[in-house]
């Protein structure tokens, strides 16, 4: 990642947390800009994981990845902290390239 | 960076305890952030990010979701125009927050200026969930500054730690990073429409994949709170009537 790209992302992510405070007038959110609020990052999240497993450069592939995603989510649905989630899905796949 | 989950803090009979338990909440989310902090600045190093460039992120960009996804795409070799897409969509989501602090933020524009880099999802989740604009300002600050301070203590720690450490692959790195989000992900899930959601937010991205370039599924994922939206009405309608 250069130095560049790196500024860029972090000047974007700041203009979006400030321009709110520093934009808008005091007042209340309408309940439906409310409802859209609360569920915004899942949609993300989910698109985000099935990226992250499965994506193989504009194809999909399948490879150790989504054995470690099934612990991770088994893992994580159990309530399992943070760390261990994220160390099985490593160890998953890890083990699995080893073999 | 909703790596813990954020409950209200329970009323108190006592008049000057809430104050206090807002404080210890803060803190106990705060080192829970910096285990993942640690875990981040690992990943940023095996990515190829210099032990610099990780700690400048975290300080500069802190947003937690955005800078795994960031180094995410840098690791399965994605260029870093590319790397931006994915960051940028749900940094996207720190805007809604903003607005939705506005009536909670206090001071001078610059001092709300300053405060604007502590939005992230916990600090508003905490804020959110007091009762008077005033708990909530100070909850939010609480919150914000235990999770900055832990959050780039952690970077450093891991971005430290992980020099050196090895063939990204072999050791499974790779799959942190989509099991971090769902570790993010799971305990979002319990809000109603979230699985509606999330599930549309998954297919959209499954479908455009292998025809989309990199980065267009996750802006387009958006969408999938759509369905969620209506499926959590149709719960609430439901609700009402039984």
């Amino acid at each position: 990642m250069t130095w560049t790209a790196l500024i860029a992302l972090a000047a974007c992510a700041y203009a979006f947390k400030a321009a709110g405070p520093v934009l808008a007038r005091q007042g209340e959110l309408r309940p439906a800009v409310e409802q859209v609020l609360a569920l915004l990052a899942i949609p993300i999240l989910a698109a985000v994981v099935v990226v992250q497993t499965l994506d193989g450069g504009e194809r999909l592939t399948i490879d150790a990845r989504v054995a470690a995603i099934a612990v991770a989510a088994l893992l994580a649905w159990r309530r399992a902290p943070f760390l261990v989630v994220v160390l099985a899905a490593a160890a998953t796949a890890a083990l699995l390239r080893a073999i | 960076m909703s790596v813990t989950q954020i409950r209200p803090v329970e009323a108190s009979t006592e008049r000057a305890a809430p104050e206090r338990s807002v404080t210890r909440a803060a803190l106990a989310i705060g080192v829970a952030t910096g285990a993942y902090g640690v875990s981040f600045g690992v990943l940023s190093v095996a990515a190829g990010l210099s032990v610099a460039q990780t700690s400048v992120m975290s300080l500069l960009v802190f947003t937690g979701a955005s800078q795994f996804a960031a180094v995410g795409v840098i690791a399965s070799g994605g260029a870093a125009l590319a790397a931006l897409a994915p960051a940028l969509v749900l940094a996207g989501r720190n805007a809604i927050y903003g607005f939705a602090l506005v009536p909670i933020l206090r001071g001078s524009r610059l001092a709300r200026a300053a405060q604007a880099q502590l939005i992230i999802d916990e600090s508003t989740a905490m804020a959110r969930s007091q009762d008077d604009p005033a708990a909530a300002h100070r909850a939010f600050l609480a919150t914000g500054l235990s999770i900055f301070v832990f959050w780039n203590l952690g970077t450093l720690t891991g971005a430290l730690l992980g020099t050196g450490l090895g063939d990204p692959r072999a050791l499974g790195l790779d799959a942190m990073f989509p099991a971090a989000f769902v570790a993010l992900l799971s305990p979002q899930l319990r809000k109603p429409g979230a699985p509606t959601a999330a599930v549309a937010g998954a297919l959209i991205a499954l479908v455009l994949i292998p025809v989309a370039p990199v980065g267009v599924p996750i802006l387009v994922a958006v969408a999938g709170v759509v369905p969620g939206v209506l499926a959590s009405r149709r719960v609430a309608a439901a609700t009402d009537v039984g």
